[in-house]
C-alpha cells in the first residue's frame, strides 16, 4: 500500500459514499422488490393465514424458519467477534475489513430477529417474553431457554451497534468535512461533535477496547444460548453437551466464510481493490481451515456419541440423519464443510479470489444445511414411533428464506451509502507517515492507553 | 436463618413442579390395556367435549390432525402371523413436565390440582412446548378452524375455541373438574368424592379401561388400580412423573 497517500484514503472512501452509478441503483431495486415480493408478500399471507403456510406437521413443528434463525445469527458471528478479537491482538489486516465485517453481524441479526417473528404463532405478542412491568403483573419464564435467548440476542444487537457505531465516529466526522448539501447535516448529527482532539481520540481508543473485550464473551454465549433451545430438550440427537461449542464454532465458521463472500462483492463492486487485498483473503482463508477442522472433530463427536449412549432413540436418530430420507443433504453438508475447505491448505487457493467465493458461498450453503438437518431429523423421529413424521418445506417457506436474503442485501446496499466501508482512520495507521522516513521498526502503531 | 439456607429453601421449592408445596388433588388416570379394545369411542369424546376442529382431508394428509387423545397403533410380525398392539395417548400430565420449563412466557403451566395447564391467551406459539414433550401430544392451530352448520350448534360453551397460532392439548377436562369442585364447595363438602368427575374419554369407554380419580385418596378406585402389578408409566426412564398409568396387556405369549 505503499502508493497509497492520507489523502487518497479519503478521496476512495467518500467517493464509494457520494458517487452513485446505475449499477447500484439496479441492485438496490432489485434486492427491494424481491425483500418485498419473497419475503413481505408470504409473510403477510403466512399472518393471515396460519403457520400452517408453511409445511410444518405434528411431530415436525420446527422448520426452515428457525434453521434460518440459527443461520443468520451464526453469519452474524464471525464479524463483530473477529474484529474485537482482531483488535486485541493488535492485527494490521484487521482494519481494512471489520467495518463491513461488523455491519455483516448488524445486519444479520437484524434479519434472525425477523426470521423470530415469521417463525411464531402470534408474533403480534412477541413482546411477551420480555420481561417489563405490566397491569397483568405477569412475567416471563425464566426457566426457559428461549427466554435467555430473547435477551441474548437483544444484548448481542446492542452492544454490536455500539461497537460499530463508536468505531466509525472519527470517519463520520472525516466525511462530513467533505461532503455538503443533505449528507453533511446527516454526519454532523452522525459523527457527535467529533474535532479529533487528544482526549478525543485518547477516550475513543479506550471505551472501544472496552467494548471489544466485553463484546467477546457475549458472542460466544449468545450462539451457546443458541444451542441450548435445542439441547436443553428430550429430543434423541438434540439433548447433547456438546452443542453449545458445536454451535459457537459453526457459527463463526459460517460467519468467516460469510465475511469472504463480502469482502469479495465489496472488492469489486465497490472499487477497494488497494485495500481488501490478497492478504486478507488469505487469513481469513486460514482461519477458516482451522474453523472447518474443529467443526468436523464436532461432527464426528456427535455420532461417536450417539452410537456409544446405545440407546435404541439415539441410535435410531443418527442412523436416520446419515441414512434415512434427509440422507442426501447430510451428506451434501459434509461435502461442503469438511471436505471441501481443505483445498484451503493450499495457498494458492486462499490467495485466488474467485475459487475463494465459490468455496465460501459453498460453505454458507452447507451450514445451513446442517440447521436445517437438525431441526427436521431429530424432530421428525422421537420416541414414539406412531408419531413419527416427514416436514418438507412449503413454497412459502422457500419463498421468505430468499426473501430473507434479498432483505439482508438491501440492509447492506443502503448501508454502505452511509457508513464509510473501509475504515478511514484506521487504514490510515497501516500507512506510512507523510512526509518522513518509516522508522526502523515499521509503522508505528496507534495503542489504546488503558 | 442465614442466607444460605433461606437461598437453598428457596433453591428447593423454585425446583417443585408449578412451585406449590403440596397439590389439593393428583388427578390420575390409569388405561387398562387388557380391556382396551380400540374402538376409538374415546377419541370421539374427546373430539365433541373440548371443540376440537376436525381439519379435514388435507390438513390430515399433511399431518395435522388434531385429537388430545389418540390411539397408537403397532404391528409386529408380517402378515398372517401379524399381531396388533395399540395405546391411547394422550396428555401424560407430568409433574415434571419437560414443556412446562421451556414456555418463555408461561403459558403452560402446573396448576393447584397438579394438572398441567395451557393458557391459550398467553400462548405466543413459539412450538417449543412441542418439540420437548417426548409423548407428542401437543397440538398445534396451523390455522383458523370453523365448524359448518349445523356443527356450530354444539359447540361446548365451557370450553373455548382456540385461534390460529396457538398450542393446545388434553387437559383431563378440566371444566369438568372445575364444576365438581364448585358442586362440593356448594355442598359443603370440602373435596371433591372419588366418581365426581370424569373426563369425556372415561365416560365414553364401553369397557371401562379408563379409570379416572384422585390417587391423593388411598380409597378411590384409581389408587386400587395403581397397585397392580401389570402398572407401568410410558417412556418412565426420562423421569417426567407422568399421571396416566398404563396397565400392560397380559397375553398368551407374556
Amino acid at each position: 500500500m505503499d502508493k497509497l497517500q492520507y489523502a487518497d484514503v479519503n478521496r476512495d472512501v467518500v467517493r464509494s459514499l457520494v458517487e452513485t452509478g446505475p449499477r447500484y441503483y439496479t441492485a438496490l431495486f432489485i434486492a427491494i422488490g424481491v425483500t418485498l415480493a419473497c419475503f413481505f408478500f408470504p409473510w403477510f399471507y403466512q399472518l393471515y393465514y396460519g403457520i400452517g403456510a408453511a409445511g410444518m406437521n405434528h411431530p415436525a413443528v420446527w422448520g426452515t424458519y428457525l434453521a434460518s434463525f440459527i443461520f443468520w445469527i451464526g453469519l452474524s458471528h464471525s464479524g463483530t467477534l473477529l474484529s474485537c478479537v482482531l483488535h486485541l491482538t493488535n492485527s494490521e489486516w484487521r482494519k481494512a475489513m471489520y467495518r463491513s465485517a461488523e455491519a455483516m453481524t448488524l445486519f444479520s441479526l437484524m434479519v434472525a430477529a425477523t426470521m423470530v417473528l415469521v417463525h411464531v404463532g402470534r408474533p403480534w405478542f412477541v413482546h411477551w417474553t420480555m420481561p417489563y412491568p405490566n397491569q397483568m403483573e405477569l412475567w416471563p419464564n425464566f426457566r426457559s431457554p428461549l427466554l435467555f435467548d430473547v435477551m441474548a440476542v437483544a444484548t448481542y444487537l446492542t452492544g454490536s451497534s455500539i461497537f460499530i457505531y463508536m468505531g466509525a465516529i472519527p470517519d463520520f466526522a472525516a466525511v462530513r468535512d467533505r461532503t455538503s448539501g443533505w449528507r453533511r447535516h446527516m454526519y454532523v448529527l452522525l459523527s457527535l461533535g467529533w474535532r479529533g482532539t487528544d482526549k478525543q481520540w485518547h477516550r475513543l481508543g479506550w471505551a472501544y477496547t472496552f467494548l471489544a473485550v466485553l463484546i467477546i464473551p457475549l458472542a460466544v454465549s449468545v450462539h451457546s444460548i443458541v444451542s441450548w433451545d435445542f439441547a436443553m430438550s428430550i429430543v434423541p440427537a438434540l439433548h447433547q453437551t456438546i452443542f453449545a461449542p458445536y454451535f459457537v464454532v459453526g457459527a463463526i465458521y459460517s460467519g468467516t466464510a460469510g465475511i469472504v463472500t463480502v469482502m469479495f462483492v465489496l472488492r469489486k463492486y465497490m472499487n477497494f481493490e488497494q485495500y481488501i487485498t490478497r492478504v486478507h483473503f488469505d487469513n481469513l482463508g486460514k482461519l477458516m481451515l482451522v474453523l472447518s477442522l474443529i467443526w468436523t472433530y464436532i461432527n464426528i463427536l456427535e455420532v461417536f456419541t450417539g452410537w456409544y449412549s446405545g440407546t435404541s432413540t439415539e441410535l435410531e436418530a443418527m442412523k436416520y440423519k446419515m441414512f434415512g430420507y434427509y440422507a442426501p443433504l447430510y451428506w451434501e453438508m459434509i461435502a461442503f464443510c469438511a471436505v471441501a475447505p481443505l483445498l484451503l491448505i493450499s495457498k494458492r487457493f486462499r490467495t485466488s479470489f474467485v475459487p475463494m467465493l465459490i468455496l465460501s458461498v459453498a460453505v454458507n450453503i452447507g451450514m445451513y444445511t446442517e440447521r436445517f438437518l437438525i431441526v427436521t431429523t431429530s424432530l421428525s423421529r422421537q420416541y414414539l414411533p406412531d408419531a413419527w413424521g416427514l416436514y418438507v418445506p412449503s413454497l412459502v417457506e422457500v419463498s421468505i428464506l430468499i426473501g430473507s436474503l434479498a432483505l439482508f442485501t438491501t440492509l447492506f446496499l443502503i448501508f454502505v451509502k452511509i457508513f464509510p466501508s473501509v475504515s478511514i482512520y484506521e487504514v490510515k495507521e497501516t500507512m506510512a507517515t507523510p512526509n518522513r522516513r518509516p522508522s526502523e521498526e515499521g509503522v508505528p502503531q496507534w495503542q489504546p492507553t488503558s | 436463618m442465614n442466607f444460605f439456607d433461606r437461598f437453598t429453601k428457596g433453591w428447593q421449592k423454585y425446583r417443585k413442579p408449578g412451585y406449590y408445596e403440596e397439590f389439593d388433588y393428583a388427578w390420575t388416570m390409569t388405561i387398562d390395556l387388557d380391556r382396551c379394545t380400540g374402538c376409538s369411542a374415546c377419541v370421539t369424546a374427546c373430539q365433541a367435549e373440548n371443540n376440537i376442529p376436525i381439519v379435514g382431508e388435507k390438513a390430515f394428509a399433511k399431518g395435522r390432525q388434531m385429537q388430545w387423545i389418540r390411539i397408537e397403533r403397532y404391528w409386529e410380525g408380517e402378515y398372517p402371523n401379524a399381531k396388533l398392539s395399540f395405546i391411547p395417548m394422550l396428555c401424560q400430565q407430568c409433574d415434571a413436565a419437560p414443556c412446562e420449563t421451556v414456555c418463555p412466557v408461561s403459558a403452560t403451566y402446573h396448576n393447584q390440582d397438579g394438572l398441567n395447564t395451557q393458557i391459550y391467551n398467553r400462548c405466543i406459539g413459539t412450538r417449543a412446548c412441542a418439540v420437548y414433550c417426548p409423548y407428542e401430544v401437543r397440538y398445534f392451530n396451523y390455522n383458523d378452524h370453523h365448524w359448518d352448520a349445523p356443527l356450530d350448534q354444539q359447540l361446548n360453551p365451557d370450553v373455548t375455541v382456540r385461534e390460529k397460532g396457538v398450542m393446545e392439548k388434553c387437559t383431563f377436562c378440566i371444566q369438568r373438574i372445575r364444576t365438581a369442585k364448585d358442586e362440593a364447595k356448594d355442598d359443603g363438602r370440602r373435596r371433591v368424592r372419588d366418581g365426581d368427575v370424569q373426563p369425556a374419554c372415561v365416560q365414553t369407554c364401553p369397557t371401562e379401561a379408563l379409570v379416572f380419580g384422585d390417587r391423593k385418596d388411598p380409597q378411590s378406585k384409581v389408587s386400587k388400580k395403581l397397585k397392580d402389578p401389570r402398572a407401568y408409566r410410558v417412556l418412565e426412564e426420562l423421569n417426567t412423573l407422568p399421571s396416566v398409568v398404563y396397565l400392560k396387556k397380559v397375553d398368551a405369549d407374556g
